[in-house]
């Protein structure tokens, strides 16, 4: 038994998928807490100030290169394996068998892809004017220059059509993970009935708070609940 | 109580063998009484259609009381049809409307060729039971009742693992035509039990790969398998056959 053998086979390939899930997982309870810096009120010094401890110091960023791997992983694998079951079937049902099953469970594949197609439009907003193409400064005193991302939230977040989809996306985001939570603890075998009541309740939990916190942000700059 | 009779319209998938395209075929089948199973339906269909001349509908069934495993369909969307906890031998006619039009599908996964019809080929299985879903005894004198002590809840849940008929409704019913329930139900009820100790770490690592060796796909958790499945097999069977996979994957050389 090699350890290609143990994560190429259909239990390994959804091991993979668990363990990224819930490293991702946790890497949304980080930013969730770090952007919530914004409801601080006091001009985006707080979030700035948390932004640029993430950017500057050595852990974060040795944990960001984990972080990119972890969703490369999680994406590729996914569509391969979607594609990989669906071929498992070459020919369908006229009538299909829908009762069994919620449908987000079903759709994870779906879901994942606006997420991708978030993520994609997000680094643009966000990572690549920080981390490449550059963003204005604020100068917090004693020569403490950060970058401006509260800023570039504030003004990224005044066009309606972008506060939508980032709120379409949370509500994706919601949907994968109320299957994603429990499913991923199943995968690396809770079976413990008292633990899995426990994880489920968890995970619908976490699947509404995460992405409310998250929707909540851009709602907040367009409403100018915060300035 | 009295019988009340119905006149059915059934729409079947006809196919004349593994390397032949198949099609839908309605037929009405007249004077059928709801005390009927729905196998005894299909017999009458199939007399009907000898009686004409025609060629009748091949469909797997053999003790016709819902505890072999051999009969499957996939009635109107459901593996089994529409009611729970259930076999379609064991299925009944007043499940169904006067006029209906009830639609029968074989099991469909690449794993499952159809033989004929609604016939499946379903060794699969039983290749997957040989890799590993065994035990090693002692040949000689069988040896003293309650000689091993098992703890209770431990026995029932093997005996509710044991409960898995391998009929392949849970195959039927999952997107990814997965036979998780199936091999988590023989893998469970076996690494429950002292006597499935010895081949536990062989047994896992044997019995997924030939699953994967017949084409079947993995596990995403949807559930659809536990819910249609006659026998009510849980699916925290395959968390169970996740955790000894993972345990036996890293310890095994």
């Amino acid at each position: 038994m090699t350890f290609k053998q143990m994560f190429t086979s259909s239990v390994g390939k959804k091991l993979v998928m668990a363990f990224t899930g819930i490293f991702l997982v946790l890497f949304l309870v980080v930013h969730a807490g770090l952007n919530a810096c914004i409801w601080a009120m006091d001009g985006g010094v707080m979030f700035n100030k948390a932004a640029h401890f993430m950017g500057s110091f050595v852990v974060p960023r040795i944990l960001e290169i984990g972080l990119f791997l972890g969703i490369f992983l999680h994406i590729i694998q996914g569509y391969m394996l979607t594609l990989e079951n669906r071929s498992k079937r070459k020919i369908g049902y006229e009538v299909n068998y829908s009762k069994g099953s919620k449908w987000y469970s079903r759709s994870m594949a779906i879901l994942g892809t606006i997420l991708l197609m978030f993520f994609i439009i997000h680094w643009k907003h966000f990572w690549i004017p920080s981390r490449i193409t550059g963003v204005a400064e604020m100068d917090l005193g004693n020569g403490f220059i950060v970058h401006n991302l509260y800023a570039v939230m504030q003004d990224t977040f005044q066009n309606c059509w972008v506060v939508l989809f980032y709120v379409i996306s949370c509500i994706a985001l919601a949907y994968h993970l109320a299957h994603g939570f429990q499913s991923a603890f199943k995968t690396i075998g809770v079976h413990n009935k008292r633990y899995h009541a426990m994880i489920s309740t968890l995970g619908y939990g976490f699947a509404i708070i995460i992405p409310l916190a998250f929707a909540m942000m851009p709602i907040s700059f367009y409403l100018h609940w915060v300035n | 109580m009295s019988q009340n009779t119905m006149n059915l319209k059934v729409k079947v998938w006809r196919q004349r063998n593994a390397n032949t395209a198949g099609a839908f075929v309605t037929y009405d089948v007249a004077g059928i009484s709801d005390e009927m199973s729905f196998l005894e339906m299909l017999d009458i269909l199939n007399e009907k259609l000898i009686t004409e001349g025609g060629d009748p509908v091949a469909f797997d069934h053999d003790c016709r009381e819902g505890i072999c495993g051999m009969c499957s369909l996939y009635i109107n969307g459901k593996p089994h049809g529409p009611w729970q906890a259930n076999t379609t031998c064991q299925l009944h006619m007043r499940a169904f409307k006067d006029g209906e039009t009830i639609v029968i599908e074989p099991w469909r996964a690449n794993s499952f060729p159809i033989v004929k019809d609604l016939t499946v080929d379903r060794s699969a299985f039983d290749r997957i039971i040989q890799a590993g879903g065994y035990i090693s005894v002692n040949t000689g004198n069988a040896v003293d009742g309650n000689s091993l002590p098992i703890e209770k809840q431990n026995a029932d849940d093997a005996f509710a693992a044991a409960m898995c008929i391998g009929c392949g409704a849970c195959v039927a019913a999952c997107k990814n035509s997965s036979a998780m329930l199936f091999l988590s139900a023989k893998v469970s009820h076996l690494a429950l039990l002292p006597q499935g100790a010895p081949e536990r770490k062989s047994r896992v690592l044997n019995m997924v790969a030939q699953m994967d060796k017949e084409g079947f796909g993995s596990c995403t958790n949807t559930g659809a398998c536990e819910a249609t499945c006659p026998k009510e097999i849980s699916i925290a069977n395959i968390a169970r056959l996740n955790k000894e996979y993972l345990g036996a994957s890293l310890s095994a050389e």
